[in-house]
Order: C-alpha cells, then sequence, then structure tokens
C-alpha cells in the first residue's frame, strides 16, 4: 500500500437541486478552498488534482477538467480525470491517495462534482450504444429487480426499505450539506409516497443534487491539522454482462471488502469499524450492502436494519451524514462518503459525529453494481 | 522510483472507417496480444482510458470488461483521457511495491460522429463553447501564431505519411498534399485523419520486466502538466506545459534517439520540438505518427508503445514519448524510455 497517507481537509457544498447561482467552474472551487481552509492551506501547497465525475454527458460538457483547470488552481501541475461510473467519486479519492502512496506528491487536492441540474440524469443514462436497445429506464429501472431478488431470497418484510428511508433522512436533519431535510419524516410518510420502480417509492430513492466535494490529501511529512489515516484502499470491478455473476451480492463488492479489511486488520467489520459511510442510492441498498461488506450473514442484512443498529445511536451508524439518500450529486456521492468517513474518525462531524469514532469505512458502487471503491481511514496511525 | 518497464504493445491496424466492430471486440485482440506476448493471464492493476462523447452514450468503457474478461473481479480504474494518463495511472499505482503487472488499454471510434463538433463540448460550456469554434478552428488560432514555415509544414506532413504507408498498422494516405484549406491556415492535410483503433500496453516492475522482456522499456521519467484553459492566457506559439513535464521527465538529461509526438496538427510538431529541446538527430514519428492514424484516445498511449517498441527491438536506447489532451496542446504528458 505504499507511503502513509491522510486526509487532512474535507470540503463541501451546501447540496441542493440547483445551483443557479455558481457555474460548474465555481461550485467545484467552492468545495476546494474550504478543504483547503480546513488543511490551512492554498492552491500554492498543492502539488497535484485529480477531478472525478460521472458521465459528462450529465452536464454535456466533454472531459471538463481542461475547462476547470483554471478554477482548481491546477494550471502548471499535473491533473488527472478520473470517470469510474457510480464509484467514480470513490476511485477519485483513491487515485489522489495512490500519488501519495507511490511517493509521487506530498499534497493532492481531489475533488468531485456533478451539477444535475443542468441536464437530465435519468435520460442522460437512458441513451445507448447502437443496436443496444434497453428498455430500461435510469438507475432505477435498473436496480429494481435486484432488490426484488433480494426480497425474494431472503424473505425480508416490505417495510425494511422505508425504515432505511426514514433512518437517513433523520441523520441528514443534523447535517448542515445535506439536500433533503424533511423534518416529521416517518414510516407512514414514505410508504404513502408514489410507487416508481417497484419495490422503490418515491422516497426511496437518492434526490438529484447540485454538488461537489474535495478532499486534501498529505504525505506524512506534509501533514497539518488533524489529520484521518488512510488504512487501507482498494477497488475491484466486474464485468456487467457475465452470465454468472450475482446481481444482488456482487463478487467484486466482496473482493473488494476482503482487500481493504485484509490491510487495515479487521476481522470483524461490525465490531471493529465504528461508522460506515456506504453508497445507498436506493433504501434496500442497506441491507443488501450489510451482506455484502461482511457486517451480516447472508439473509440476515435487513434483521440488522430493522434491529436499529445501523442507526446514529445504534453500535454500528450506516450514513450519520444522511447518505446518498439525501444528498446525490452523482459524480460527487462516492468523494462525500470517503470525506465524511473521515470527518467522523477526525472528530469534526458535527451534529452527526458518533461518539469516538475511532475506525471508517467509506464505500462506492457503479455501474451495473460491478464497479467498487472502498476505503478505511482511522483515528490512528496504520 | 521503483523500476518499471514497458513490457508489451499492441495495436488494431486502425481503419479510417467504422468496421462495424463494437469496442469490446475492437479491444479483445489487442488485450488476447499482450496476454499472449507476456504469458500473464491476470494483472496487478487494470486502468484504461476511452470518452463517452466519441460512443454518444454514458459509460462507454463499462462493456470494454466483457472483453478482458474480468472473471474473478480485478482491480480496476478508468480515465476519461487518453489512455497515456491510465499508464500514468498504472506506473503511479506499481509505485506501491505491492504489485508487479499492469495492463493499460485505449480505444476510440471517431468515425461514428463529427469529431470536430464534438470537441467543441470541451470548451468553457458558458464563455467558449457557444462560439461554436470547432477543434480545427482553435487549432487555426494556435496554427497563425505560431506562424510555422509552410515547406516545413509540408515536409513534416509528407514525412509522417511516407513513414505511415511502411507502419502495418497506420492508414495509408497519399503522397500528394492538398492546398485546399480546412480552416486557414491550416490545410485539410495537415490534419490528423479520422481513425478508429484501439491499443494496450503492459508494464511490468522489477525483476517481472526482465522475465517478461528480453529488451525491456524502462520509465526513467514520466510527468505531465496542464496549462490555463483560456488561449488568451497561454503564450499560443509555445507550449510551456508540456516544456515543463519535459523537464520533469528528463527529457534532456541524455540524447533522444527517438520521438513520437501527438501530433494531431502539422504545425504542433515544431512547437513540441523546441518544447521539449530536443536535440536535432532525433527521429520524429518514425510509426508516422498521429498525421497517419489518430485513433483518439489511444493515440498518445500508442506514443509510448511505438517510443518502447524502438527499444525492444534495439533501434533506440533512449526513447521519448508525448501525449496531449485539451484544446490547443492544454494539457502535456511526456515519458522518457530507456533500454
Amino acid at each position: 500500500m505504499g507511503n502513509r497517507c491522510a486526509v487532512i481537509g474535507v470540503g463541501q457544498t451546501h447540496y441542493t437541486t440547483k445551483r443557479q447561482d455558481v457555474s460548474i467552474a465555481g461550485l467545484v472551487r467552492e468545495a476546494a478552498v474550504r478543504a483547503l481552509e480546513d488543511a490551512g492551506l492554498t492552491f500554492k501547497d498543492i502539488d497535484a488534482v485529480v477531478i472525478g465525475k460521472a458521465p459528462d454527458l450529465f452536464e454535456g460538457v466533454m472531459m471538463p477538467e481542461a475547462y476547470l483547470a483554471d478554477a482548481l488552481g491546477a494550471a502548471g501541475k499535473p491533473m488527472m480525470r478520473v470517470h469510474t461510473a457510480g464509484s467514480v467519486g470513490g476511485s477519485t479519492a483513491l487515485v489522489g491517495a495512490s500519488l501519495i502512496q507511490g511517493g509521487v506528491h506530498d499534497r493532492v487536492l481531489v475533488v468531485a462534482f456533478e451539477k444535475q441540474s443542468e441536464s437530465n440524469a435519468t435520460w442522460a443514462l437512458s441513451t445507448h450504444l447502437p443496436f443496444s436497445a434497453s428498455l430500461v429506464v435510469g438507475a432505477g429501472g435498473y436496480f429494481a429487480p435486484h432488490i426484488r431478488e433480494y426480497i425474494r431470497r431472503t424473505g425480508a418484510p416490505e417495510h425494511i426499505g422505508a425504515l432505511v428511508s426514514v433512518k437517513d433522512r433523520l441523520n441528514a436533519l443534523k447535517n448542515p450539506y445535506a439536500h433533503l431535510k424533511i423534518p416529521g419524516i416517518d414510516l407512514k410518510m414514505v410508504q404513502s409516497t408514489p410507487m416508481l420502480w417497484e419495490p422503490i417509492r418515491y422516497l426511496d430513492t437518492c434526490p438529484s443534487s447540485d454538488g461537489a466535494c474535495a478532499m486534501v490529501l498529505s504525505s506524512e511529512s506534509a501533514v497539518t491539522g488533524t489529520p484521518a489515516w488512510v488504512h487501507g484502499t482498494a477497488m475491484r470491478s466486474e464485468p456487467i454482462f457475465r452470465a454468472g455473476r450475482d446481481t444482488v451480492s456482487p463478487q467484486a463488492g466482496k473482493d473488494c471488502a476482503a482487500d481493504v479489511y485484509a490491510q487495515a486488520g479487521i476481522a470483524d467489520p461490525r465490531r471493529q469499524i465504528d461508522v460506515a459511510e456506504v453508497y445507498v442510492p436506493f433504501s434496500w441498498y442497506e441491507p443488501m450492502w450489510l451482506e455484502n461488506l461482511g457486517f451480516a450473514a447472508d439473509g440476515e442484512g435487513w434483521k440488522l436494519t430493522e434491529s436499529g443498529a445501523t442507526a446514529l445511536d445504534g453500535d454500528i451508524p450506516w450514513n450519520a451524514s444522511g447518505g446518498v439518500l439525501s444528498s446525490n450529486p452523482i459524480g460527487a456521492s462516492g468523494l462525500i462518503r470517503f470525506a465524511e468517513a473521515a470527518l467522523q474518525v477526525r472528530g469534526m462531524a458535527g451534529e452527526h459525529q458518533v461518539d469516538g469514532a475511532r475506525t471508517a469505512l467509506g464505500h462506492a458502487y457503479g455501474g451495473g453494481a460491478q464497479f467498487f471503491a472502498m476505503w478505511i481511514v482511522g483515528r490512528e496511525k496504520p | 522510483m521503483r523500476e518499471v518497464a514497458v513490457v508489451a504493445f499492441a495495436q488494431t491496424a486502425h481503419t479510417d472507417h467504422d468496421t462495424g466492430l463494437s469496442e469490446p471486440e475492437l479491444i479483445l485482440p489487442v488485450i488476447n496480444e499482450v496476454k499472449e506476448r507476456t504469458g500473464l493471464k491476470r494483472f496487478g492493476f487494470t486502468c484504461s482510458g476511452s470518452c463517452d462523447y466519441l460512443a454518444g452514450a454514458p459509460f462507454s468503457f463499462v462493456s470494454a470488461l466483457d472483453a478482458l474478461g474480468a472473471w474473478p473481479p480485478i482491480s480496476e480504474s478508468h480515465v476519461e483521457m487518453d489512455a497515456a494518463w491510465a499508464l500514468y495511472e498504472a506506473w503511479v499505482r506499481l509505485q506501491h511495491g505491492d504489485v508487479d503487472s499492469a495492463l493499460v488499454y485505449g480505444f476510440g471510434k471517431s468515425s461514428l460522429g463529427d469529431l470536430r463538433t464534438i470537441m467543441t463540448l470541451q470548451l468553457d460550456p458558458y464563455y467558449l463553447e457557444p462560439l461554436g469554434l470547432d477543434q480545427v478552428s482553435f487549432a487555426a488560432l494556435q496554427a497563425s501564431a505560431a506562424a510555422g514555415d509552410r515547406k516545413e509544414l509540408d515536409a513534416i506532413v509528407r514525412r509522417s505519411r511516407a513513414d505511415g504507408r511502411s507502419n502495418p498498422y497506420a492508414l495509408d494516405l497519399p503522397e500528394e498534399l492538398t492546398e485546399e484549406y480546412a480552416v486557414e491556415p491550416i490545410r485539410k492535410s495537415d490534419v490528423a485523419p479520422i481513425t478508429d483503433g484501439a491499443a494496450a500496453v503492459v508494464l511490468a516492475a522489477g525483476d517481472l520486466a526482465r522475465e517478461l522482456c528480453e529488451r525491456p522499456a524502462y520509465i526513467r521519467g514520466i510527468a505531465h502538466r496542464i496549462e490555463p484553459h483560456y488561449l488568451g492566457m497561454r503564450e499560443l506559439a509555445r507550449s510551456a506545459s508540456a516544456a515543463d513535464a519535459a523537464r520533469a521527465a528528463g527529457v534532456g538529461k541524455g540524447p533522444v534517439d527517438v520521438a513520437e509526438l501527438h501530433v494531431q496538427f502539422a504545425h504542433e510538431e515544431p512547437i513540441l520540438r523546441q518544447a521539449l529541446e530536443l536535440p536535432g538527430d532525433t527521429v520524429i514519428n518514425p510509426s508516422g505518427g498521429p498525421l497517419a492514424a489518430n485513433p483518439v484516445m489511444a493515440t498518445g498511449l500508442i506514443r509510448v508503445g511505438e517510443a518502447a517498441r524502438r527499444v525492444h527491438d534495439g533501434t533506440a536506447a533512449r526513447a521519448v514519448a508525448h501525449a496531449t489532451s485539451g484544446p490547443c496542446l492544454q494539457h502535456n504528458l511526456v515519458t522518457v524510455l530507456e533500454a
């Protein structure tokens, strides 16, 4: 895993449906400046910039790193653009960390964004290559059958999804950056919203958000302020059309978790990890990922959710920030997970801080649940 | 830094038209070729470069995983950049020391759309893109600023096409040049052709490099720099970022037998020669370069592959590869390879 790497600055924008007051450049710069302020640094202290976002079709700007170089203070420096589908925010953090771990740079700025109001992501995702027509509309259309298969296999009762929808939105009320704030949200409210893609109701889905997130990553010798140390990093990918693959609990997710746990010395994630920020864009993905990531045995994930263990006051809080269900600037959503994990172990998560958090998991997935990026961060040096 | 070498390179026989192959079908043979050549079936890391806008659909790189046979799941990443930057990411990953091999590939079918117009979408969406300047018009601004000697530019195009005709992977472009302008002062023959193609490279570190390749092409330096996007903020007749990258990569630390430059327009060659401070006896683009085959998103990686190939076969002891991205050479990556 190479040289030690730490997160020394985190910056986020207030996630919302439309940021009409800023350009794309203004949006990413806002997050970058906040991350630099958090680290007590300026653009001059940065050696390289890594930027990530989901498909360029979402804003209609091709390879936007060229245009964003100026706003991110990258002129005269190396700049890279990462794109690994929905997991891209996580991958962006990992590519930045890799530059430190490989001994190439001492301080790297990583930024991810999406300005969903520039277009319509659902339809941008529904454009297919010639001669590969698809009946699926948007991500919900793709993932709903996988969720139905999860329910069929495990016999999970139908209210489990809504429990997650309520829990994550209650957490969002404590996060100043969260997009959806629904005071008084309860099971009945979620269950009364329209069915979009069975069993996904309107309030079981993530919103469309404008937003950016940035982190300053540092080598051991260049640390400023309060560091969150990187204890493990891993990416895994598997082919979308492989006939035998299990789309409900993908092997790539299991392998990625096993890799990152081994690096961080984690044998029992439920006990050893204090808080997890996991990519849950549809509520049912919490129990599904609880199993895939080894927090619960196969078929038992929904029971953990039902028991309240994943709530902010549970023994293994998941998405204390409100998660993707509360804020979803798609390309940034993975990086927000990684950044929130870092905030927790730095003790800087504010009202949604998990007391005494020492070890945290950041997780992102993308494509047809086939791309995975994860890291473990800790309060202590690895 | 850890010793990392290019140990294998493969590319498609590039075409100037759509042959009906999908992207995974385009990639599969070159992936198989580098796997056969190295005997490796799995790699410690995999990274690719491609662009959704060439295919006109999101996630165009996703189906490429099918061509890799990525099972069991692999450690993999992707850049929405020329695959030369995928090679850079893989080189960085190999510096960690826990894995010894990496597969890098890039692909693009620019025949499917109107590349010149598509590239307009790369510009600042608020102030530049609405002006509607296409890629060639932008390049013409740089060509005007550079005010290259017409005879020298013609010689560059003739040499590139002649070398391309003797390169089985490049296009066969005619000897005669056209005087017709694409956008004045750029003539149609100054412009890199529309090309479909793919390429793959295998990197190996330490002992594995020597096991897999008789004469590995060691990466002695690799660096990239971006410069301001707005043309008004740059001195267009020069490439400051290419010069910075070349210095950081150590191009000037020794003789340069061969340089493969990502020249998409004839006038870029003198600009790059000057920026990289290449000696007068350096052989430029013996493959024909992008003026003879320009499979966008793989073109930069092919420069690394072609430079490495000349180290592998002993015709060069030290070679330089250059890749570029963004309008008017905004972003440049320079790699120094040695036997």
